[in-house]
């Protein structure tokens, strides 16, 4: 058994810095790499892809990524575990081993983790009576059925260490939660039992620490954001997991960035819940137990986790459309900026009373005003600019377009000194809303393919 | 007893779940947490929102970090891809509720 792995993340959420990966592989030891590339939104965007070219629904700017990264990969024999499979992993190992055959990397082992994706049997396990209602809302998915346009169980790290034990070198998944793909690599290499709660539980906060990117490595940093190095290479962290369930979060010395127990504690707030019950398929982490210590400079020490039982559940993202939204903004100059802008929503607001429009939401922000604080925000005297944000939302197409022309106009019509509309008309964009579920399970199955290039 | 400013005595991250935004604040130094965790109750926080918040607030303690999390309810327009918000995930609830102002005692040394 090794003494300790490091395992390195590459990116937070899809559309990070996409040189993140390689300078982690590059710049230092780490035996994996875990990528984070799902959230709600994209496996709605992935299942529309999908519907158009079955060989399609991944992240295909992974795909490109790959050419740069994995001859790396394999020179530095690290292990690489991502989500990027999307609504298709097994496509996406097929269009992995064709960059593999081109860079000639034979022998490689590349394995896809599928079966989260339910969106074919949503109606045939309602009918066996998981119900599949919203677990915040208690509604009924009858109420949104047809609109419904993916639907994925998220794993845990088992179907991820199945595909480690298989020898693979690169592993694509589809929804596998952020924090199971840094939690794998720890079960098989140190053998931890399956009940053993309080290990279990480490690499998850191990995972939560990772799954952001550079959120915990001087990224984002609200204590000191002036004294992070280097934030134009800004080295994302690294999690050396110990088997005894202890971890030291770190980072490349040679890249910028800074780990510190400050930089440490507010990522593990970031989209917590109740501390004492974070829920992931794999246990329920006790973040009340976790202790930090900087053991050396960007070296912190995470250790006294405790954990108790999964639960019987799986959670279960479900997107549906949900109508449209259109938000358009005008820039007002001093003078009475604000005064400007005021005056500009209230024409726009009378303009759609009087086209006869209506919505089921019409928001007014003033942005260098009170777009960032609300109530909370003290008021300022006379502003250099205002920038007038308003949107609207509803079901009707025709009717959001019409508001999108309305926008533009006031730059002749309206109050004066307002620039900043470059862009034109303001977009009309598809709603995707997220209806979260829980199923039993034993509903569903997690299964793993492994080829190898020859 | 003064009043001191919650940006002197903490730091914050907020993020999203959905329409509930979630803020953790975290003590400066071990020894701000016990003040902070008497003075920045859950109706404190409630209070301060105002309208920003439209259903409750939750607190949870983690005296481990020095540190309090708050889920605000019904908090960003719906949440997710449906809010008109320019602050979509709540990433900046974080700064806002570091203007809470706070009863501290006289002798407590605020660098």
């Amino acid at each position: 058994m090794k003494d300790f792995i490091r395992i390195a993340s590459g990116q937070g959420y899809w559309g990070d810095r996409f040189d993140a990966p390689i300078d982690q592989v590059r710049e230092g030891k780490v035996d994996y790499l875990v990528m984070d590339y799902l959230a709600e939104v994209t496996m709605s965007i992935m299942q529309k892809q999908k519907s158009r070219d079955p060989n399609l629904g991944y992240a295909t700017d992974f795909i490109t990524l790959l050419n740069t990264l994995l001859p790396l990969l394999v020179e530095k024999n690290v292990t690489l575990i991502t989500n990027a499979g999307g609504v298709n992993p097994v496509g996406c190992m097929l269009a992995i081993r064709e960059i593999a055959e081109n860079l000639a990397l034979n022998g490689l082992k590349i394995a896809a983790v599928y079966g989260d994706d339910i969106l074919n049997q949503i109606d045939s396990l309602i009918a066996s009576g998981n119900d599949l209602r919203n677990m915040e809302t208690e509604a009924d998915l009858s109420l949104i059925r047809k609109q419904v346009s993916s639907a994925n169980v998220y794993f845990g790290a088992r179907p991820v260490v199945d595909a480690l034990q298989k020898g693979a070198q690169v592993i694509v998944t589809g929804r596998v939660t952020d924090t199971g793909i840094t939690l794998a690599p720890m079960i098989h290499e140190f053998g931890w039992a399956w009940d053993d709660w309080d290990k279990l539980a480490a690499g998850i906060i191990g995972g939560h620490i990772n799954e952001c990117g550079a959120q915990s490595s001087g990224g984002n940093f609200f204590a000191g954001w002036k004294d992070v190095a280097k934030m134009e290479r800004i080295g994302f962290p690294i999690v050396e997991a110990y088997p005894d369930g202890h971890l030291v979060i770190t980072k490349h010395e040679s890249l910028g960035g800074l780990v510190s127990e400050q930089t440490v504690k507010e990522q593990l707030l970031y989209e917590l819940g109740n501390p004492e019950e974070y829920i992931t398929p794999d246990c329920i982490a006790d973040f009340t137990s976790i202790q930090l210590k900087q053991e050396a400079e960007n070296r912190v020490r995470v250790f006294g986790i405790k954990g108790k039982p999964d639960t019987p559940f799986y959670k279960v993202s479900i997107s549906y459309f949900d109508g449209y939204t259109c938000i358009g903004q005008l820039t007002y100059s001093w003078p009475e900026a604000l005064q400007k802008a005021q005056k500009a929503d209230e024409i726009i607001r009378k303009r759609l009373q009087y086209l006869g429009l209506e919505f089921d939401e019409i928001h007014t922000e003033f942005l260098g005003y009170n777009a960032c604080g609300g109530d909370t925000a003290p008021a300022i005297a006379d502003p250099n600019e205002v920038v007038l944000h308003m949107g609207v939302r509803g079901k009707s197409y025709r009717d959001l377009n019409k508001f999108s022309r309305e926008v533009i106009p006031l730059v002749l019509t309206g109050p004066p000194t307002v620039t900043g509309f470059g862009g034109g008309r303001p977009k009309v964009r598809e709603v995707i809303a997220y209806w979260p579920a829980l199923l039993k399970k034993d509903t569903v199955e997690a299964k793993v393919l492994s080829i190898e290039v020859i | 007893m003064k009043k001191v400013q919650l940006l002197k005595l903490a730091h914050a991250r907020s993020g999203d779940k959905g329409d509930t935004a979630n803020v953790g604040v975290i003590a400066l130094k071990p020894e701000y947490y016990d003040i902070i965790k008497k003075e920045l109750t859950a109706e404190r926080v409630k209070k301060h929102f105002g309208k920003n918040v439209k259903g409750k607030v939750e607190r949870f303690e983690l005296p481990n970090i020095a540190a309090l999390n708050f889920l605000l309810h019904n908090a960003l327009g719906g949440g997710g891809t449906l809010t008109l918000k320019h602050d979509a995930q709540g990433k900046v609830v974080s700064a806002n509720i570091l203007r809470i102002e706070i009863d501290v005692p006289d002798d407590l040394i605020i660098e």
